[in-house]
């Protein structure tokens, strides 16, 4: 157990290193630092003093060192374009990304489990037949085409809710959130849905599908021959045994919705991260390119870990092969 | 003489049409016939692809040269509609640029980037796979070690990475021919994981065959052991890849020409036209946005239709 979640901690470490060794070969590599910030007439002199100061003439191995060390501290230079610290930037922008994917995320479960527990009960219906095709299309079309329909639909024909922006937020601290006035709530609705749509059809598709399985099991027929009430049986034993691995791909699906969240953001205009991050790559601004690489690698690395250790715990079984000398 | 030449007529003939025949009886033609949502699914991708290859003999103007678009024909909503004009069947742009011309070009640079982001991804995945698969060993490790790791990133992130480093490298104002080869890069680098886990796998299991082990006691070079021996038997599941690929690739570069870092609006894909068509849709222009959104969807509906079919037509467990 403990050999295993070592080495798993090591494997998230090599990964963590190997996306600094790219984030700092673009940081370094891809145009010269130097020529963003200093004006096009700046005397040669100047400039050598400037790639002095940032360190640029030390030794790449030096450089690569000190990039890590900064980064491990949240340090990531200066955006090109603000002027300002990357990490304040992401900091203030970090708030709308997590409270959107959050919103997603309980959307996507909610929504999924009830539709794939309908579709798998009453398998044969009108209405799970379209929750199933629904789900095909969900997956074939691209996130920003729904999130212009729901726009056309919501915003411009019928004007219920606004199509850009997070309304009203309030200040707690350092933290900025929507969920706590009517405009920042009503502005949550439609990126939500299509940030979390995928996830929904995702959910739903292998609720559908453990449901199923788990319906045919021994114990089933056994909860049946003792006389329970369906109700108790599909909800009380068959669903509670499928969560599991929904909650799972849930988990290690959380990833995926802050990095999609760069399509529904740029969409609805959210002040995100992923907003930010799309200006960047537009204005080649790669210190924030950078930066938000590592960040969303970090909570990938992260869940990933989680999830595994949480695996071997949960699941005696994993245990077993794993502490088996490979 | 004359007669040999008859004869070899005929059995060249002859070949072609068992050829036919074999190709009409087979397994797979066979499931093809019986679902009809695969037949309206191929119809419909090859209408796309026919559209895509006649756009100029079917396109009423060039829309992307400024000298045939008129100010005065701008803003004109589809035909069907009560200011409809003739020959402007899906309604014009704000240029006076017609939306049908303007799909078709779009739907041709839309599959060019789409079919050769997918063919590049296929050579790279594939290559590595095969060296992973046959070399094994520490080669083997590395190389699946990196494609795990891409593996947990989303496509569209590391497209969008590939994509900001080549404007830094080459300048943030590219030409539109260099566009298209860098989203090609960026489609190819994010998407040849799926290629390479599936090659080293047939390959590990090929490799230990008969005939390998015939073929490296003849003295054949791996290489060539490779490509012409062990590649041909891994094609099926290459293929179903492939089509499913397909897909994404134009949902991967639609999406990014959404987001304004793929094409560009002098040289638009399905998605540029999304983005331009977005920016009217609150002055009630709704089909300068909602054509070209239909076409990019119905394209990649009925690829993901095919490539289901195609799957599940090649895997012997469900026949």
């Amino acid at each position: 157990m403990l050999a295993f979640t070592l080495r798993r901690a090591v494997q998230a470490i090599g990964v963590m290193i190997a996306v600094g060794i790219i984030a700092f070969a673009m940081f370094r590599f891809a145009g010269d630092p130097v020529s963003q910030i200093v004006s096009i007439d700046t005397p040669a002199a100047e400039r050598e003093a400037v790639r002095k100061s940032l360190g640029l003439d030390d030794p790449v191995l030096v450089q690569f060192a000190r990039y890590f060390i900064n980064a491990a501290q949240f340090k990531f230079g200066v955006s090109y374009q603000f002027r300002q610290p990357v990490s304040t930037l992401l900091a203030e922008r970090m708030p709308a990304t997590l409270e959107l994917a959050v919103c997603a995320t309980i959307f996507a479960m909610v929504f999924g489990i009830l539709m794939g527990v309908y579709a798998a009960l009453r398998r044969d219906t009108l209405l799970a037949k379209l929750c199933q095709a629904v789900s095909l299309i969900g997956i074939s079309l691209p996130t920003f085409l729904i999130g212009i329909l729901l726009i056309y639909l919501f915003a411009v024909t019928l004007g219920w809710l606004p199509s850009f922006g997070r309304g009203e937020v309030v200040r707690i601290g350092w933290w900025t959130t929507g969920l706590l006035t009517v405009s920042g709530l009503k502005a949550l609705i439609m990126p939500s849905i299509t940030l979390g749509l995928f996830q929904m059809t995702l959910i739903m598709r292998l609720v559908r599908a453990e449901m199923l399985e788990v319906l045919r099991a021994d114990y089933i027929r056994f909860a049946r021959a003792r006389g329970l009430t369906t109700r108790a049986i599909h909800f009380g034993h068959a669903l509670k045994n499928t969560l599991v691995p929904v909650i799972t791909v849930a988990g290690l699906q959380f990833g995926s919705v802050i990095a999609f969240s760069i399509i529904t953001e740029s969409v609805f205009q959210w002040p995100g991260m992923g907003l930010m991050f799309v200006q960047a790559v537009q204005n080649v601004d790669i210190p924030i390119m950078a930066a938000y690489l590592l960040m969303v690698s970090l909570i990938f690395v992260t869940i990933n870990l989680v999830v595994d250790i949480l695996y071997t715990i949960v699941d005696p079984r994993l245990r077993a092969t794993v502490s088996r000398p490979a | 003489m004359s007669d040999a030449v008859v004869q070899d007529q005929t059995e060249a003939a002859h070949a072609g049409a068992s050829w036919f025949r074999r190709a009409v009886d087979s397994d797979l033609f066979y499931s093809f016939r019986r679902s009809k949502l695969t037949m309206l699914a191929a119809a419909v991708t090859l209408l796309f692809f026919l559209l895509a290859i006649l756009a100029s003999v079917l396109a009423v103007q060039n829309p992307f040269d400024p000298a045939q678009l008129q100010l005065m024909n701008s803003r004109i909503s589809p035909l069907w509609t009560a200011d409809g004009q003739s020959p402007f069947l899906l309604g014009t742009d704000e240029q006076g640029r017609d939306v049908f011309s303007a799909i078709l070009y779009g739907l041709r640079i839309s599959l060019i980037v789409g079919v050769l982001g997918v063919v590049f991804a296929g050579a790279i995945g594939i290559t590595l796979g095969l060296i992973a698969g046959y070399l094994g060993g520490a080669v083997d490790a590395v190389i699946m070690r990196i494609a795990d790791v891409q593996l947990t990133f989303p496509a569209i992130l590391i497209a969008l990475i590939v994509n900001g480093v080549a404007k830094s490298v080459f300048g943030n104002r590219l030409d539109p021919m260099s566009m298209l080869a860098v989203l090609v890069v960026a489609i190819g680098l994010s998407f040849w994981v799926q290629y390479a886990r599936t090659v080293r796998g047939s390959v590990m299991v090929e490799k230990n065959k008969d005939y390998v082990a015939a073929a490296q006691l003849i003295g054949l070079p791996a290489p060539k052991i490779m490509l012409r021996h062990v590649l041909p038997n891994t094609m099926g599941p290459i293929l179903v890849i492939a089509t499913i690929n397909l897909a994404l690739a134009v949902i991967t570069e639609a999406t990014l020409s959404f987001l304004g870092s793929g094409m560009p609006d002098t040289m638009p894909s399905l998605g540029t036209l999304i983005r331009i068509g977005n920016n009217y849709l609150f002055a009630g222009e709704w089909w300068i946005v909602a054509f070209p959104g239909i076409a990019l969807a119905g394209l990649i509906l009925s690829i993901n239709l095919l490539g289901d079919w195609l799957r599940d037509a090649l895997n012997p467990k469900l026949r």
